[in-house]
């Protein structure tokens, strides 16, 4: 097994090397290199290790290192991607910082794909890889499936993060919105993403409990349904296998319906989906409450990734996408609006017979308003898919605004609530090191979405009221121009909720980093899978 | 409760039945509440077995009778050859050209009475005007303000069109002409057309510096007056065929007035000496193909009146 790992490592090391050779963009050559070291290192590394002797995997032990690491992954990603975030909402208020010695590499246009990838799939990505293996081992009572596989998943992921990342500010992109990275690593992320469903199906299917739990069926429809857009999304061809660049297959109308079939259901099942997978299980275990509702969350699961998937075309309104496909996408955006609530339900009732535990447990309060923010997100969503909605609020900040309520109020706040409930437990420690500062972490955060979402809000509708204000002859009153002069002040609110959020992040990473280095607990036993 | 029967409580020491039931009501009500269980546990975490909410499920059955009575009047499910077209007969597109067309029906005979009359007769008729100013506006927010500025105050390379400083004439019909063909593209014969050398090519370095000084010099700014006085003859030799014996430019060929301490590009000595060495060769597009009579002679009428019309 050793031999055969040395063999392919030698030549993913040889091979880079040529390609680094030959290279024909800078993107390309910086990431030949960077996958050069890695496999020259892991095969020096693999090489010092033959013949080791090694401890077979306990079985009676659950496979928490992969999920410590996945969660030291998060907590690092969150605070870059939060901070890049901050820095290009100041970058649209302030251009100046478009630093001209910082040029072509830190300018709006590519640091913005570097905050969206990073926040998406490095934090978002990381907490659902960590949290789902977390959940999977305990809801089936038994360990990862895989051996080291699911270290695989987790390294190759971080590979997959660098090298995307270093292409963006090197000018590699493919130009498609969360789906930028280029030919070479979406090949690697398909191969990381099918190791991780195998380690999550090998787990399920090992199982020894009867039933598989409702998180469980989020986090599989989340890893099934991302792989199958991301491979269809990305199919393109290279220009040249020494250079980054790669034609689409498809092309005009057909390449923007898939790329936002693709762009929404990245929102439905790695942001909504799996995240709904976190919220079924840390909710519960937290609140120490039985779930609300069988019923509800079977029927909301099949309903939701029926509907979401049909849901896209509200992306291409009044566009040259014909109209028959923009009114199917508005119709199933409008009918998957109680599918989503279906879990906001189920989260917020859970909490019926605890509802005092808002008053002293700050990270229960985090979920709560976690979940809050899903509902208003997922009711604005099918709300602003209405054409006649859209027609004001398309290409506006209003759109941004959305996400942000969603993506910081829901997905940054589930996480948290996760990561606090995660860390004393993967540590064996009795408690967080301060939850003082976990309140403090809750108020800045939410008092940043508060800022955030209110000026996207006001700032979105009023560019899209002077967009479209006319004469009474039919003229137009307003130029490009004034619009964004007068969005001026609403970005520099926005920049500040921004920074109240990274704020928080931060006090939250300090706050678990004491947790980790302070005393171990003494009265918990290790996480061992119960005896049958 | 074993207890209780065992020894029953004396007499006196009953409770009123309503104060009984008031101390227990709280738990009672809990316990009645309390729904079934599905009898799975994972980790331990149950679930209970309640009913989905009413209102959830009746909100979700009318979007969903909704969604497909929308999908009957509006243009809808694909078919082999073509969608549904749906019973309202919506179309986006005739939307918009219904919506066009009822502004451009509106404003036609105004636009054709513009595009008629002679440009000075329309700033002698008060409603004409006010219209054309209006209409020039909006065109000039679509088309011109990227360069120009919103305000028309210019930017560096692009002329601010608030002054009176013309390259290529101030009246109407110099405005009009230099808007419909443009200055120095390609595509139009008719584009006001001149090429300044680049006088790196031509003088040296030193040369090019005292010419750069006698610039300033004309311009009123700060110079060194040696070499202004050597720059004065190398500009009569080599500049003044275009920008004036005295420096007040030429319009016929869109040599810029060198006195007036107004700059396309940049008054700095620097600047200028990158003007002249390298030249200049700032390009406009023609809006004639782009634009209809009536729009190029609207946004002609407002760039006109925006202060340094003639």
């Amino acid at each position: 097994m050793d031999y055969v790992k040395l063999a392919v490592l030698a030549v993913v090391t040889v091979f880079a090397a040529i390609a680094a050779n030959y290279a024909r963009d800078v993107a390309y050559l910086v990431n030949a290199l960077t996958i050069m070291l890695v496999a020259g290192g892991l095969f020096v590394w693999v090489l010092r290790h033959v013949g080791d002797k090694r401890e077979p995997a306990p079985q009676n032990e659950y496979f928490d290192g992969v999920v410590r690491a996945g969660v030291i992954a998060t907590v690092f990603w969150g605070v870059v991607g939060f901070l890049v975030g901050t820095f290009i909402a100041f970058q649209l208020a302030w251009p100046q910082l478009n630093f001209d010695w910082a040029q072509p590499y830190l300018n709006f246009g590519r640091l913005r794909p570097l905050h969206t990838s990073a926040v998406i799939f490095a934090f978002g990505g990381n907490a659902l890889i960590a949290t789902s293996f977390y959940v999977v081992q305990r809801t089936s009572a038994a360990r990862l499936w895989g051996g080291n596989t699911a270290w695989f998943v987790f390294w190759g992921y971080q590979l997959f993060i660098v090298l995307a990342a270093s292409g963006y500010l090197l000018g590699a992109t493919q130009s498609k919105e969360y789906a930028e990275p280029e030919w070479y690593v979406d090949i690697w992320l398909t191969i990381v993403w099918l190791a991780y469903l195998a380690v999550f199906l090998g787990t399920l299917m090992k199982r020894r409990e009867p039933h598989i739990y409702v998180a469980n069926w989020f986090y599989l429809a989340f890893i099934v349904t991302v792989a199958m857009l991301h491979v269809v999304n990305n199919l393109s061809i290279p220009v040249s296998i020494w250079g980054s660049k790669s034609v689409q297959v498809f092309a005009g109308v057909q390449d923007a319906m898939v790329q936002w079939w693709y762009g929404h259901n990245a929102v439905g099942f790695f942001l909504t989906a799996g995240f709904l997978g976190m919220m079924y299980y840390f909710i519960p275990k937290q609140a120490e409450r039985p779930v609300y509702s069988y019923k509800l969350s079977i029927i909301h699961f099949w309903a939701l990734i029926f509907l979401y998937i049909w849901a896209g075309p509200h992306h291409l309104h009044y566009t040259a996408l014909p109209d028959w496909a923009q009114t199917l996408g508005m119709v199933f955006s409008i009918m998957l609006w109680m599918p989503s609530w279906g879990g906001m339900i189920n989260g917020l009732m859970t909490l019926s017979g605890a509802w005092d535990k808002l008053r002293t447990d700050p990270v229960i309060r985090m979920m709560v308003v976690a979940v809050g923010f899903y509902g208003m997100a997922t009711f604005e969503g099918p709300m602003m898919s209405i054409k006649a909605v859209n027609s004001l609020s398309h290409y506006t900040d209003w759109t941004i605004g959305h996400v942000h309520s969603a993506a910081l109020g829901w997905n940054g706040m589930i996480t948290f609530g996760a990561l606090y409930y995660l860390v004393p437990k993967l540590w064996n420690r009795e408690r967080l090191y301060s939850l003082a500062l976990v309140s403090w972490h809750f108020w800045l955060a939410t008092i940043g979405i508060v800022l955030y979402a209110s000026s996207m809000w006001v700032t979105g509708i009023m560019e899209g009221l002077m967009w479209r204000e006319v004469d009474a002859q039919g003229f137009l009153v307003n130029s490009f121009a004034q619009t964004v002069e007068a969005k001026f002040p609403m970005y520099v609110v926005r920049g500040l909720g921004g920074a109240l959020y990274l704020l928080g992040s931060v006090i939250m990473a300090y706050n678990l980093w004491k947790t980790v280095s302070g005393a171990k607990a003494t009265t918990r036993a290790p996480a061992t899978v119960p005896a049958e | 409760m074993a207890d209780d029967e065992n020894k029953p409580a004396p007499e006196d020491k009953v409770q009123p039945p309503e104060r009984q039931y008031a101390e227990n009501r709280a738990e009672l009500r809990q316990k009645q509440a309390e729904p079934p269980k599905t009898g799975h546990v994972w980790d331990g975490i149950e679930e209970y077995d309640n009913p989905m909410p009413r209102w959830w499920l009746w909100t979700f059955y009318i979007t969903i009778i909704w969604a497909l009575l929308y999908t009957i009047a509006y243009p809808a499910w694909p078919l082999v050859r073509q969608a549904t077209p749906g019973l309202l007969g919506y179309s986006s597109r005739a939307d918009v050209a219904q919506d066009i067309d009822s502004v451009r029906a509106r404003n036609a005979p105004l636009d054709t009475r513009i595009a008629s009359m002679e440009l000075d007769e329309v700033v002698h008729d008060p409603e004409l005007f006010r219209y054309a100013v209006a209409g020039g506006a909006a065109v000039y927010r679509t088309f011109c303000s990227q360069c120009h500025g919103s305000g028309a105050q210019g930017a560096v390379a692009f002329p601010s069109l608030l002054n009176d400083d013309w390259l290529w004439g101030g009246t109407l019909d110099d405005i009009y002409w230099t808007i419909a063909h443009g200055v120095r593209n390609e595509n139009d014969p008719d584009a006001r057309w001149s090429q300044m050398p680049a006088f790196g090519e031509i003088l040296d370095r030193s040369e090019i510096d005292s010419v750069a000084q006698y610039v300033l010099a004309l311009a009123g700014r700060q110079h060194d007056a040696a070499m202004a006085r050597s720059g004065e003859e190398l500009y009569l030799d080599n500049c003044a065929a275009c920008h004036g014996d005295d420096g007040l430019g030429d319009r016929f060929q869109g040599a810029p007035n060198l006195t007036n301490d107004i700059w396309q590009y940049g008054g700095s000595l620097a600047t200028i000496t990158e003007t002249i060495t390298y030249s200049r060769f700032g390009v406009m597009p023609s809006w004639a193909d782009r634009l209809t009579e009536a729009q190029v002679r609207k946004v002609t009428l407002y760039v006109h009146q925006l202060g340094g019309g003639e």
